[in-house]
């Protein structure tokens, strides 16, 4: 009996944990070493490491910032007593031609403009990536960011852009009267035909009028004068705004219980991803110039952005459709049962939860479009890959590869990398409870 | 299951059936695909009564009262809600939904807004009541079921039982007239059923029309002025509760009550 029995008489105090479970030695162990096999790991690990780096780093660090030509590098890497074609890096090709990397062959006069561009891009994100920092007015100018842009980067009258604006309004305000009349149905057609009518025969013949009245211009910057990173900005930007919107529509028009609308969603979302991105740039270089009315010269950019938005719409659709199928029945039948309608329902329960599941689908896709619009170099478009051919048929640089490359590969890595880092502070952001 | 999971006495003397018809369910069949779920229905309700429906799984239980409010389709008969016929038309759909809130057995609340914000959705979208209105209304029911200090939590982050309360809190935001219960505690652990059936007999007390799918027979026997029971898609028996748990007369809702009652 006394054998089970026992009465602790003095309580411990508390002690330091010991010394091999903290600090650098405890995260070693814990994080390098937990056991034969890691180590061995972690070992190999280092040692391939090392190699990567021991072969880069007297390669990069290369004193060759100042040189003019490729012959001026080999010279100063000679002067040093390195020799060979892999002594050092030629880094003058990127003081010489950084500017170019990022603006193609836009005006110098006006590198402002792009350089707004971008800053006012972020402005007008702002209020959809940092609700909740900033003010919820600033989305207003997000509304109208899609308008101001291809205004500063392309120049022409500023009448153009808010004669397009207009046309949304109109549609809006005779959406609202029809709808209030007639039915809602009504009242969405109403509104297209009338924006459309808008668009087709007034729009141009009022901005006419008041360019010449008021004239609010910007000198043009043609199409083919964008190159660089620039390029790959206006076309990934402006795809990614489109591609996510149609993707949503996509995804629900396959949910639908419209058998037509859902056959023709199938049918495009099928269609695009079983053709190659190539392919369909192709089209948009040659085969869309057929098909156009003869005398309209659509630009080149625009149809190789309406490409790619089309092209990243379609897995954006798929994405988001994996997004809806996570979500359990309940949540239409809360929304039902509530009596929200379906756009509401759509607009408030299922597609904020639908796009959180797809955000890591979603980024992957917005960070393979914007690689992708490397690919217009193959049509001849000056992107910074299309622009690093150029810089080597130049006879000053001819030779150079891997500097140009690597500095390529940077410009998109900084902003893939961002879209990444950013889409997991979204996903913790919105984390609400553990379910 | 439990026979007494309620300590709570139930004050029948404010429960008052009125003369007006709530539901009205004519002949009623469907079918899902080639399965004929729901046989020949015939059931009205009064303002103010509180019905609990009660058979074996697979019965049609759920799919009886999820037709009262459109989320499934009837294939034939008539259903009257509140003086509406529930037909194709949206408008009448819209409208009985409005009149017709429903608890249901997974809580079905949004996990991505918090709870004052389940609360306000439909009001403010579908009422169009101003968002401070809302606010208010949401607190006031919050109240009710005794959890207005969890307003600005997220769904995640309570118990099953507080759940369920904020969900049953959102249907009575929209002011409906008549409440569905599709077994509304059994996806609860036992100490949180009290918590729920205790907020369900309060609300019996103010004069809502209920209709409850569920298996608490001390609830039925305490609220209920009515125990429908089911089985194979039809109405076999219904009763007062303390005659048809007492004295069934069919077979079938003998060997129910025995099972579920374990004797
Ligand atoms: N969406 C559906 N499609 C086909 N069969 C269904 C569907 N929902 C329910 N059922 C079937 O209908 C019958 C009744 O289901 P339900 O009303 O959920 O029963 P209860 O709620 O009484 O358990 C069951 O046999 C079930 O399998
Ligand atoms: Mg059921």
């Amino acid at each position: 009996m006394s054998d089970v029995s026992f009465v602790r008489t003095d309580m411990l105090s508390e002690q330091e944990p010991p010394a091999s479970s903290v600090g650098v030695i405890g995260w070693m162990r814990s994080n390098l070493f937990s056991s034969w096999g890691n180590s061995i790991l972690s070992l190999a690990s280092m040692a391939f490491l090392y190699l990567i780096l021991s072969a880069i780093l007297p390669w990069a660090i290369s004193p060759t910032w100042g040189a003019t030509s490729l012959a001026e590098c080999r010279e100063i890497l000679h002067g040093l007593g390195r020799e060979g074609h892999l002594s050092g890096a030629c880094w003058g090709v990127i003081r010489d031609r950084w500017v170019q990397l990022f603006m193609g062959f836009y005006p110098s006069e006006f590198y402002w403009r792009p350089i707004l561009t971008f800053i006012l891009l972020f402005v007008a994100l702002a209020p959809v990536l940092f609700a909740d920092k900033v003010p919820a007015k600033l989305i207003w100018f997000s509304a109208l960011y899609p308008f101001l842009m291809p205004w500063l980067l392309w120049g022409g009258s500023l009448w153009v852009p808010l004669a397009v604006l207009a046309g949304f309004v109109i549609g809006f305000l005779v959406h609202g009267v029809v709808s209030k009349k007639m039915s809602g149905l009504a009242g969405l057609i109403a509104g297209l035909v009338a924006a459309v009518v808008w668009w087709m025969f007034l729009a141009g013949i009022v901005s006419g009028a008041l360019t010449s009245i008021i004239p609010l211009a910007l000198e043009s910057v043609e199409s083919r004068k964008f190159g660089g990173l620039l390029l790959s900005l206006t076309i990934g930007v402006v795809a990614i705004g489109f591609s996510l919107p149609i993707g949503v529509v996509l995804a629900l028009g396959r949910q639908s219980d419209l058998l037509i609308v859902r056959a023709l969603c199938v049918g495009f979302i099928e269609f695009i991803r079983g053709v190659p991105l190539i392919t369909l740039l192709f089209v948009a270089s040659t085969l869309l110039n057929i098909f156009m009315p003869p005398g309209t010269n659509f630009d080149i950019i625009m149809r190789v952005i309406m490409m790619a938005t089309l092209f990243s719409a379609a897995y954006m659709a798929e994405v988001i459709r994996g997004g809806l199928a996570a979500l359990p029945t309940g949540q239409y039948e809360g929304a039902d049962s509530l009596g929200l309608n379906y756009w509401q329902a759509q607009r408030l329960i299922i597609m904020p939860q639908a796009l959180k599941i797809s955000i890591p689908g979603i980024v992957s896709t917005f960070i393979g479009l914007f690689k992708d619009t490397t690919l217009v170099s193959v049509i001849g478009l000056l992107d910074p890959l299309g622009l690093s051919n150029a810089i080597r048929a130049d006879a000053a640089w001819n030779g150079i590869v891997w500097e140009l490359y690597g500095f390529i590969a940077l410009m998109f890595w900084v902003f893939c990398f961002s879209m990444s880092r950013y889409s997991m502070y979204l996903e913790r952001k919105l984390q609400t409870g553990h379910r | 299951m439990s026979e007494m999971a309620t300590k709570r006495t139930a004050d029948r003397a404010k429960m008052q059936v009125s003369d007006e018809i709530a539901i009205e369910i004519t002949n009623m069949n469907k079918w899902y695909g080639s399965f004929h779920v729901l046989k020949d229905i015939n059931l009205t309700v009064n303002q103010g009564e509180r019905i609990v429906i009660a058979g074996p799984s697979g019965s049609g239980k759920s799919t009886l009262i999820r037709c009262l409010n459109a989320l499934e389709e009837h294939q034939q008969g008539r259903i009257m809600v509140d003086g509406t016929e529930l037909s194709n038309d949206l408008k009448n759909i819209d409208k009985i939904r409005r009149e017709v809130g429903m608890v249901f057995q997974h809580f079905n609340l949004f996990p991505h807004l918090t709870i004052l914000e389940n609360l306000t959705l439909a009001p403010i979208w579908v009422r169009k009541t101003p968002k401070q209105e809302a606010e208010e209304t949401a607190m006031h029911f919050l109240e009710k079921v005794k959890i207005p200090e969890q307003a600005l939590k997220y769904p995640g982050q309570l118990s099953g039982g507080q759940q369920q309360r904020v969900a049953i809190a959102r249907s009575l935001c929209m002011r409906p007239r008549i409440m569905l219960f599709d077994e509304p505690t059994s996806a609860l652990d036992p100490e949180m059923i009290k918590e729920v059936l205790d907020t369900m007999i309060e609300l019996a007390e103010e004069g809502m029309t209920m209709l409850c799918v569920t298996h608490e027979m001390g609830f039925a026997r305490q609220v209920a002025n009515r125990v429908i029971f089911m089985d194979e898609g039809q109405i076999v028996e219904q009763n007062e509760p303390e005659e048809l748990f007492n004295n069934p007369k069919s077979p079938r809702t003998k060997l129910f009550l025995s099972q579920i009652l374990g004797h």
